[in-house]
């Protein structure tokens, strides 16, 4: 059980990550436009790089 | 003067400070073109990647354009351009490309504040999502057998994860409830408030005490699915105010202001009473006023719904509102902004809304029923309990706290959202537009629906209907005539001509007179094509233009052209058993055609907007809920008055005001389809009460009994909140 120790910290860490990361997109505004951004995928425009 | 010198030689800083302020406009100049101007259009019309790509390339090749970034969720458009791009000269590229635009108001659509707002509970959500995952994961553990020292530490990190959750996600429920409370009412965040903080200090004590049982992962679910009925609540009010800021900011109100002969252009709001304004043909006028100077005609269709053009001269008194037809007219403004009878109409009809009774939602209906039985259930659990154990507190305590949780309305608080995300969403991709979440419920308890004809049922473009009748020579002639002006009914005749294949007669010295029509000579003589007393006719009592030839008259009639899916939408809502109703200001002759066109039996020509007001209320009276589509000023008490009201985009923004729904795209047939929607909304939310109150009257008990442990109500909590969702779904 002594590995618990060392899980529990993880998976912690490992959601903390998770929510930094959704914290991040939040910011970043990328619900903004759910509809758009499903179909821009389709597109080759910006393969090379995303528009700013 | 005299003020002006005396404070100039009393303070010399006074002479300084103008150009100062100079200087610092210059600055600011200078400013705002380096940022350049940002174009928010609405484009209704798009719908796929294709849309995307073909906007955002071709805008993009446009000169003076920055950056082009095309939102297909809000169906809007942003360009960031050098200052001096025209709004209207994307509108009219995105046209060019197949696209219905209208130009939005940068200002008045205030995104950040909504945005804010919106980020706010995606956060929370998002924080309770991530916290649930992993109290959940502990959760499980102890479900699964761990005793002990290894339950306890795992409650102990679940209440480490949890409390600090619960007090940042659960802070919209906290301050509503207390809201309430300072009120002296009881909302169903009363409860839930109740039940979040109640369930965290039990579950916290049992952990401190190790028991059996904490409730950590339940209190977070809790707060996870209630906050996500809140957000999809949140978001369909959002889309709804930011649709009617959308409208408010349809027509971006702009004139030409005449300043010592100098013409520029400024936003009406910036103009007062006295400044000249010229009104080119096929403007808008953007201002009450008298005409100084010129001769026109004037449409007033949107105020009245007249169809026929009335003569403006000198003198002649115009209203905001009206489009002025032939010649350039110069008003003298007597009210501009606030002080416009548009706007004193738009203020008449916020006041007939906050007149207007309360609708009582389902979603009220079920709170009030609701919101106090929470509490008593297990106020009551806890006495029966604390009886029957001969005063086990700490058991009786657990029961109450399992009642609580089981009873707490997750699935309820989705039941109404869920649906009408899922039909407002399903109703904006056919392009209509939910500017009210309880519109969707009062549509679908409509019986009755009252028309307006003009600009609602026709788009207010005339086109002839008696060219048969007429001989080559006399359509030549008139052609060559019509091809002379730019009044909306010589424009017509001209598409109508050419498309027959017929070429115009030459004439000599044609000219335009505004006001009136154009002239010419043909083969010596004098022709005339334009109004009735001008040409010497009988003016008949339709829309007409007279043409003067060989001493004899001829009526070119017109009828306005029919909106696309009029004749689907009445056709529709007869197919539904509704009664529909035509109401028109204009004359009876147009009327009566147009009834007979849909076969609508029922109609009344010549009405006042008080005379549409009152008629709605008749019905109302009768007991018959009533739909009104209209577009006009003289339709917007009618709109404000009825059960529930729609407008097309193209209506003045006093009767978008005052309606629920708002077409945005030209054709009018959907409509009809938002009436099934509603009424298929109103079933689903209906359904999903049932099917949480059925979870309830199974679980209910078993909590009383005192058999629910922390795995029972979390599976509850999610497999009834997911059916709940998933039924909504069902709309798309």
């Amino acid at each position: 059980m002594e590995i618990l120790g060392i899980l529990i910290p993880v998976s912690l860490f490992l959601g903390l990550v998770g929510l930094l990361g959704f914290y991040w997109t939040l910011k970043k505004g990328m619900y903004e436009d759910p509809e758009g951004d499903s179909r821009r995928i389709l597109q080759g425009d910006y393969d090379d790089k995303p528009k700013s | 003067m005299t003020d002006a010198t005396s404070s100039l030689s009393a303070c010399p800083a006074c002479v300084a400070a103008p150009a100062a302020e100079a200087r610092a406009q210059d600055a600011e100049a200078q400013a705002r073109a380096a940022e350049g101007a940002r174009i928010i259009l609405s484009v209704p019309g798009a719908h796929c990647a294709a849309c995307i790509g073909t906007i955002e390339r071709d805008l993009e090749r446009m000169p003076g354009v920055r950056s082009v970034r095309l939102n297909l969720t809000l169906k809007r458009l942003s360009v960031h351009a050098d200052e001096g791009v025209e709004a209207a000269a994307v509108a009219s590229r995105l046209e060019g490309l197949g696209y219905e635009a209208h130009e939005l108001d940068s200002g008045t659509l205030s995104m950040t504040e909504t945005d804010r707002q919106g980020r706010d509970l995606l956060m929370r959500l998002g924080v309770a999502g991530f916290a649930m995952m992993n109290v959940m994961l502990l959760s499980v553990a102890v479900w699964s057998g761990a005793t002990d020292a290894t339950r306890d530490l795992f409650h102990l990190v679940s209440a480490l994860i949890a409390v600090p959750t619960v007090a940042f996600s659960g802070q919209p429920f906290f301050r509503s409830a207390i809201r309430a409370l300072k009120a002296g009412r009881l909302n169903m965040d009363g409860p839930i408030a109740l039940a979040l903080v109640l369930t965290v200090a039990i579950s916290l004590y049992e952990t401190l005490n190790s028991g059996h049982h904490a409730y950590f992962e339940a209190v977070v679910m809790l707060t996870f699915f209630l906050l996500t009925g809140r957000y999809l609540d949140y978001r369909a009010r959002a889309l709804a105010r930011s649709a009617a800021q959308e409208l408010a900011a349809l027509e971006v109100p702009r004139a030409t202001r005449l300043q010592g002969g100098v013409e520029t252009t400024v936003p009406v709001a910036e103009l007062a009473a006295g400044d000249m304004v010229l009104v080119r043909p096929g403007g808008r006028v953007p201002v009450d006023g008298v005409v100084t100077e010129g001769r026109s005609e004037i449409d007033r269709s949107l105020l009245t719904g007249e169809t026929l053009p009335a003569y403006a001269g000198e003198g002649t008194v115009v209203s905001a509102g009206e489009v002025n037809l032939t010649g350039p007219l110069t008003v003298r403004v007597t009210a501009a902004g606030k002080d416009t009878s548009l706007h004193r109409m738009a203020d008449l009809v916020a006041m007939a809304e906050s007149a207007r009774n309360k609708y009582t939602t389902l979603a009220d209906k079920a709170a009030r029923a609701y919101a106090p039985t929470i509490p008593l259930l297990s106020l009551g659990a806890f006495v029966a309990w604390l009886w029957i154990s001969g005063g086990d507190l700490r058991l009786s305590v657990n029961i109450a706290i399992a009642t609580l949780i089981i009873t707490c309305p997750c699935a309820l608080g989705l039941a109404v959202p869920a649906v009408v995300t899922a039909a407002s969403g399903r109703l904006f991709r056919k392009g209509l537009l939910i500017k009210d979440g309880t519109a969707l419920e009062r549509l679908a308890q409509v019986d009755t629906v009252v028309l307006d004809k003009t600009g609602t049922l026709t788009l207010g473009t005339p086109e002839p209907t008696n060219l048969d009748s007429h001989p080559e020579a006399a359509a030549r002639v008139a052609l060559a005539l019509a091809q002379g002006s730019g009044h909306p009914l010589a424009q017509a005749l001209t598409r109508a001509l050419v498309a027959r294949g017929l070429h115009p007669e030459r004439l000599e010295s044609v000219q335009e007179v505004p006001g009136y029509g154009v002239e010419g000579v043909w083969q010596g003589q004098r022709v005339q094509l334009g109004r009735a007393d001008w040409v010497g006719a009988q003016a008949l009592d339709c829309t007409a233009a007279y043409l003067a030839l060989d001493g004899q008259t001829r009526a070119f009639t017109f009828a306005d052209r029919l909106r696309p899916g009029a004749e689907e939408l009445v056709a529709a809502l007869k197919r539904q058993g509704k009664r529909v109703i035509l109401l028109s200001g204009d004359v009876p002759a147009a009327v009566r055609d147009m009834a007979a066109r849909l076969g609508i039996d029922d109609w009344q020509a010549e009405a006042l907007p008080q005379d549409k007001a009152a008629r709605i209320e008749a019905l109302h009276a009768a007991g018959h809920r009533v739909l009104m589509i209209g577009d006009g000023l003289n339709d917007t008490v009618a709109l404000t008055a009825a059960h529930v009201s729609v407008s097309p985009a193209s209506a003045l923004d006093a009767a978008r005001a005052a309606s629920d729904i708002v077409l945005l795209g030209r054709d009018i047939a959907p409509v009809a389809d938002a009436v099934t929607t509603a009424r298929a909304a109103t079933r689903r939310i209906h359904e999903n009460f049932w099917q949480s109150g059925i979870y309830n009257a199974i679980f209910v008990p078993i909590a009383l009994f005192g058999l629910v442990t922390p795995l029972i109500a979390a599976a509850v909590m999610s497999l009834s909140s997911i059916t709940v969702a998933l039924n909504a779904l069902r709309l798309k």
